[in-house]
């Protein structure tokens, strides 16, 4: 059946409103539009890394999760749900689970919790194979804490941990390539997407992701407005810029096979989308441009890697 | 009738893991509890068993996969020694808190650094302050006993905890002893059931674990989680009765070896106690009325019973195979100090020996040198000294 956003928003809501997440926060849309590819006869079994969408959303004695969830800490939200995961499977096997429909696992981290301090954990419930989804809602930095630099962090940001200075402005280092890393695991399944215009591409995947059989795992951008600085009300355009500028490419693996789901007819250049955001403030001074410049080139060059990975010409 | 075997105790708790036949087993290797895992990997490989074995990547993820076994609703184990044990230390406090009776054959070894693989007791004295009721073992029957245990006390609904079965490694876990096994199936009737009122996996009553949980309401299930270990003992008790029953094994807080005229004892956990009970007969031989208290429960601490019992004593030396590094003494010692000032039991002088760091081995003459220096202090009623090291090149 054809994408229809009203039709998919008329599903009962599984995460629900009342939550602390920030306005313009992107955690939230993304995770009800991943809950909505759900199929409602089915459980979920939904874990979350310690950050902000655990703290925001399961504050006791209140949750807005309407499926089972569970908090473990930061580093293990994998770990987690492949346990709960296992459990599933020897309880069916000893008829202990007689519900209708099935139970599905679905691990959340922020880029904190999964590029960094919960990578190894992410990696081990990968490789051995267990039915779940891995979602990694990437706003770039530790936001929970207050906006300090990860390894997802885009070069040049100013963080709380990468400061703009006078001596050094920003983070100094290129974001790590976690969906790369992750495609490398050879998994049924991988994908990069963004909330973007009706969600059509993060509903797809996520259905994807959820009923393709063994691991999977889903990069998803989440912009912040705090930790990005911008408008609360342009959430959708900023996501929408980092597709356009290939900063964030739309892509799949399936199967080790590589699928860009858009390439932009024009594509915009880098600035577009760092303009807007006031992390990126400094590299706009008389002086910096060279900043823009590499941005530009790095992000040119992965996007061409990319390519090249999916058969595709520039 | 029961089966007699011969074993170590490592297999030992494989086997008491293979009769309770969890749902979920996440492990990790690490000597000397590897042989854990291994033996269960092979209970799993043939089929006789319905578990899931989540070979995990580390033992954080062990810790971590049994709290999301667990709290699905499924019974889960694990095996840890040392650094294994440092490594889920975060994740430990985190399964008390959540109230899951998670069951773990703790292999005791020294705690790095610097790396040794041998056995003493700073992995699970470290441990000792997370939640976890703790249960000592002295050889492989009383490790494959407390195992089959385990599960009754921690997910009994006035406890809810979870439980570590501690045995020393190579000393015991690696040595090949006679055995009383329990038939399958009298394991699988005391054991019963795991039917958790909540669970992740429960679809018609989904529940949230793990909240953030602020001043308003932290305070009140930390005191919940207090009042469940105090409700531990009364549950240990009841089911080591049971037990008993079934096995003709009698187990209680602590053991008392010759205690009922001795003039001084010693306080051992695990395999040392047993090097001190050959002591003990030797002296008694020769007419000296010395005993020993074998502490089987670390937690809950058995405060009132450990103190009435020490209290008939003119000197007792508690020994610990762990330091806290606190120039005062071991942790046994300054728990079961504490626990006699608190009780007002003043009768007793005692002393403290730090023995076996690193798995230095513990002669019977080092055991003398200990109830020599406690016969003369009942003699003299002076303690030259309070905090001492044993069998160490000073």
């Amino acid at each position: 059946m054809a994408y229809n956003l009203k039709e998919v928003a008329k599903k009962p809501e599984r995460f629900t409103g009342g939550h602390r997440m920030c306005a313009g926060c992107g955690a939230p849309v993304v995770v009800r539009q991943i809950l909505r590819a759900l199929k409602p006869e089915d459980h979920l079994v939904a874990g979350s890394a310690t950050g902000c969408l655990e703290v925001s959303s399961f504050l006791y004695p209140y949750t807005s999760w309407k499926d089972s969830f569970i908090h473990n800490a930061f580093e293990n939200s994998g770990a987690t749900i492949s346990g709960a995961e296992a459990a599933y499977l020897a309880m069916k096997r000893k008829g202990k689970i007689n519900q209708e429909g099935e139970t599905k696992f679905i691990a959340f981290g922020g880029d904190g919790g999964t590029y960094d301090i919960g990578l190894q954990s992410l990696s081990g419930a990968m490789e051995r194979g267990h039915d779940m989804v891995y979602v990694c809602y990437d706003n770039g930095a530790y936001m929970n804490t207050g906006i300090q630099r990860s390894s997802a962090t885009p070069k040049y940001a100013d963080t709380t941990t990468s400061p703009a200075g006078k001596a050094i402005p920003g983070k100094q280092q290129w974001r790590k390539d976690l969906t790369e890393v992750m495609a490398n695991h050879h998994i049924p399944y991988v994908a990069q997407t963004a909330p973007i215009g009706n969600l059509k591409d993060l509903y797809e995947k996520s259905e994807k992701a959820i009923y393709t059989k063994g691991p999977a795992f889903l990069n998803v951008l989440a912009p912040c407005p705090r930790g990005w600085q911008y408008n609360t009300p342009d959430l959708m355009d900023i996501s929408k810029l980092a597709v356009e500028t290939c900063f964030w490419p739309l892509y799949e693996v399936v199967d080790g096979k590589y699928i860009i789901n858009y390439k932009p007819k024009n594509k915009l250049p880098v600035r577009d989308f760092l303009k807007p955001q006031g992390r990126f403030k400094h590299l706009f001074k008389a002086g910096n441009e060279y900043m823009i410049e590499e941005i530009q080139a790095e992000v040119d060059r992965r996007w061409e890697a990319l390519l090249k990975l999916a058969g595709e010409e520039a | 009738m029961a089966i007699r075997e011969r074993m170590s105790g490592n297999e030992a708790m494989a086997v008491a893991m293979k009769q309770i036949n969890p749902d979920v087993v996440a492990a990790f290797p690490i000597t000397p509890s590897t042989e854990v895992p291994q033996y269960f990997s092979n209970f799993v490989a043939d089929g006789v068993v319905d578990t899931e074995f989540v070979a995990v990547e580390s033992e954080h993820s062990a810790m971590s996969a049994c709290v999301g076994a667990q709290a699905a609703g499924g019974r889960a184990m694990t095996a840890t020694s040392a650094n294994g044990l440092a490594l889920m230390w975060e994740i430990l406090y985190i399964a008390a808190c959540s109230r899951l009776p998670i069951v773990m054959a703790c292999v005791n070894r020294t705690l790095s650094g610097p790396l040794n693989i041998h056995n003493d007791h700073s992995d699970s004295m470290g441990a000792r302050d997370s939640g976890w009721v703790q249960l000592y073992s002295e050889n492989n029957q009383e490790a494959y006993d407390n195992m089959l245990m385990a599960n009754r006390i921690g997910e009994h609904p006035d406890v809810m905890l979870p439980v570590m079965v501690c045995q020393d490694g190579f000393i015991t876990s690696h040595a090949i002893e006679n055995i009383e096994l329990v038939e399958d199936d009298k394991v699988k009737a005391f054991v019963g059931e795991y039917n958790p009122k909540d669970y992740l996996l429960n679809k018609a009553n989904p529940i949230s674990v793990g909240p953030l949980d602020l001043q308003a309401h932290c305070f009140e299930h930390k005191r919940q989680q207090a009042e469940a270990m105090k409700n531990a003992k009364k549950v240990i008790l009841e089911v080591s009765e049971e037990f008993a029953k079934m096995t003709g094994r009698k187990y209680g807080l602590f053991e008392e070896y010759k205690t009922e005229d001795a003039e001084v004892a010693v306080v051992i956990l695990n395999s040392t106690a047993g090097t001190a009970k050959y002591v003990i007969d030797q002296y008694r031989a020769e007419g000296k009325k010395i005993g020993l208290i074998k502490p089987r429960v670390f937690r809950p601490f058995p405060v009132d019973e450990l103190t009435a019992a020490l209290s008939k004593f003119k000197a007792v030396a508690v020994m610990d195979k762990a330091d806290s590094f606190n120039d005062a003494g071991g942790p046994l010692f300054t728990e079961v100090t504490s626990a006699m000032f608190a009780k007002g039991v003043f009768g007793p002088k005692v002393i403290n020996y730090i023995y076996g760091l690193g798995g230095r081995d513990v002669r019977s003459t080092d055991i003398e040198v200990v109830f020599n220096e406690l016969l003369k202090i009942a003699e003299t009623g002076t303690v030259e000294s309070v905090y001492n090291y044993l069998g160490v090149r000073e």
